[in-house]
């Protein structure tokens, strides 16, 4: 039997009623057409799916959508300020981060995630952090180097 | 998925109330274990019942000589937890070292004692530490509790509610963790208080448990070396495509003399 949730999504109020088997990446995609969720390997392995859910990352494959009732959900969508890219976004253009850019959403919600509890994190805090987002290119060096572009950006941000 | 209906817990009993009416039912706590296993129907509950909102379950304090966690304290939060990190520094190692980031922020610990995992860290901490589970029915020992692969002595209608470790003088976890998932190929927690060096092996059996005669050797010398020349064997390894049954028995060794080592020096 559907049931009503309410949750707040990238900064609106939402009421919708859902089955509980639907899983939240499903509800956000079809429903929301938030499409910047990837959707790869559905096993909650690799990191394309990741949004937040009260400020902390969370793969939406393993959680259900009744799940977010009361709790506030930012999807890659939510991330930027109108037309201004957030710095993290920024960052994975300019570092070469992006290969072909299937996991890049999710990477990038990791990377906030490890941001907002770890304002300067090294080489290898970073790569620790990033252990459940998986990218196919193989192009991690760029994305540790958009990660701390980040950060500096972030930091010189609140420095001023 | 198939269909399951789904309830917000609104209190402890009410929520043992429905597993007492429907045994079919199962609770939810962060899901890490159960979600994967419900898309992939290894489970079938009719029922989904949703403990994250009973807040009462959540957060730690140090009670007497021991430190008691609430059961649905996630990994992050006991990783990042000045409370615990002062008294058992060795389970906010652990804690930060489970599965990923985003298990870590939504997987508790109730429910990974819950599913028993093989693989997973936790039983080896509250086994070596022989912390004490509380349900809303009893007090589990460790020792009672672990009884097989993902299985438990908890009844059909019972809910972890907090877990209480003993604090003991030293205590270290070291694991050889799978590179893809962070699951324990092999890991060790190695205790010392005033009862006697324990060690807990996870990850290399169908359950944890306790490798008696390495213990053995650290009761005069509590000291890495003291493991030299040992070999540790046991009928029932897990031999997969991870590891082979032999490789185990090196990384209980290996694990065991890092443990030892760190537990010595760190404390």
């Amino acid at each position: 039997m559907a049931q009503e949730i309410e949750f707040n999504l990238n900064g609106e109020q939402i009421t919708c009623a859902v089955e509980p088997p639907t899983l939240l990446v499903d509800l956000l995609r079809d429903r929301f057409g938030l499409a910047g969720i990837h959707v790869a390997c559905e096993t909650s392995r690799c990191g394309s799916c990741v949004i937040h859910i009260d400020g902390r990352s969370v793969k939406s494959c393993i959680i259900l959508a009744v799940e977010v009732d009361g709790c506030s959900v930012m999807t890659i969508e939510g991330l930027a300020d109108g037309e201004r890219l957030h710095p993290l976004q920024t960052a994975f253009g300019d570092c070469g981060g992006r290969q072909c850019g299937f996991c890049t959403p999710g990477m990038v919600m990791s990377a906030l995630d490890l941001l907002q509890h770890n304002r300067d994190p090294d080489e290898s805090e970073i790569r620790e952090w990033m252990e459940g987002n998986i990218c196919h290119c193989m192009g991690y060096h760029n994305i540790v180097g958009a990660v701390q572009a980040a950060a500096s950006e972030l930091q010189a941000d609140t420095e001023v | 998925m198939h269909a399951f209906e789904y309830q917000h817990a609104e209190t402890i009993e009410g929520a043992a109330e429905f597993l007492t009416q429907d045994n079919k039912a199962q609770l939810l706590a962060g899901g890490m274990t159960l979600l994967p296993a419900l898309k992939s129907s290894l489970v079938a509950p009719t029922a989904l019942i949703d403990l994250k909102g009973l807040i009462e379950l959540k957060g730690a304090c140090v009670d007497g000589d021991a430190l008691v966690i609430g059961a649905l304290t996630t990994h992050v939060e006991v990783a990042e937890s000045e409370v615990i990190n002062s008294a058992i520094p060795a389970l906010t190692r652990l804690a930060a070292n489970i599965g990923d980031a985003q298990v870590r922020n939504r997987g508790t610990l109730g429910g990974s004692l819950a599913s028993n995992d093989p693989s997973a860290d936790y039983p080896a901490a509250v086994l070596g530490l022989e912390a004490v589970i509380r349900t809303n029915r009893r007090d589990i020992p460790a020792a009672e509790f672990f009884t097989g692969k993902f299985e438990t002595a908890l009844q059909t209608d019972e809910i972890i509610l907090a877990v209480r470790f003993p604090i003991p003088e030293q205590a270290a976890y070291v694991k050889f963790p799978n590179p893809a998932s962070h699951f324990a190929i092999v890991g060790v927690m190695v205790v010392r208080d005033a009862r006697g060096p324990r060690i807990a092996v996870t990850g290399a059996s169908a359950c944890v448990f306790r490798a008696r005669e390495l213990e053995d050797a650290l009761r005069t010398d509590f000291n890495e070396h003291a493991l030299d020349g040992l070999k540790f064997h046991r009928e029932d390894l897990i031999d997969d495509l991870y590891a082979t049954a032999e490789y185990r028995a090196h990384l209980v060794m290996a694990m065991a003399r890092r443990a030892v080592a760190m537990a010595s020096t760190r404390g």
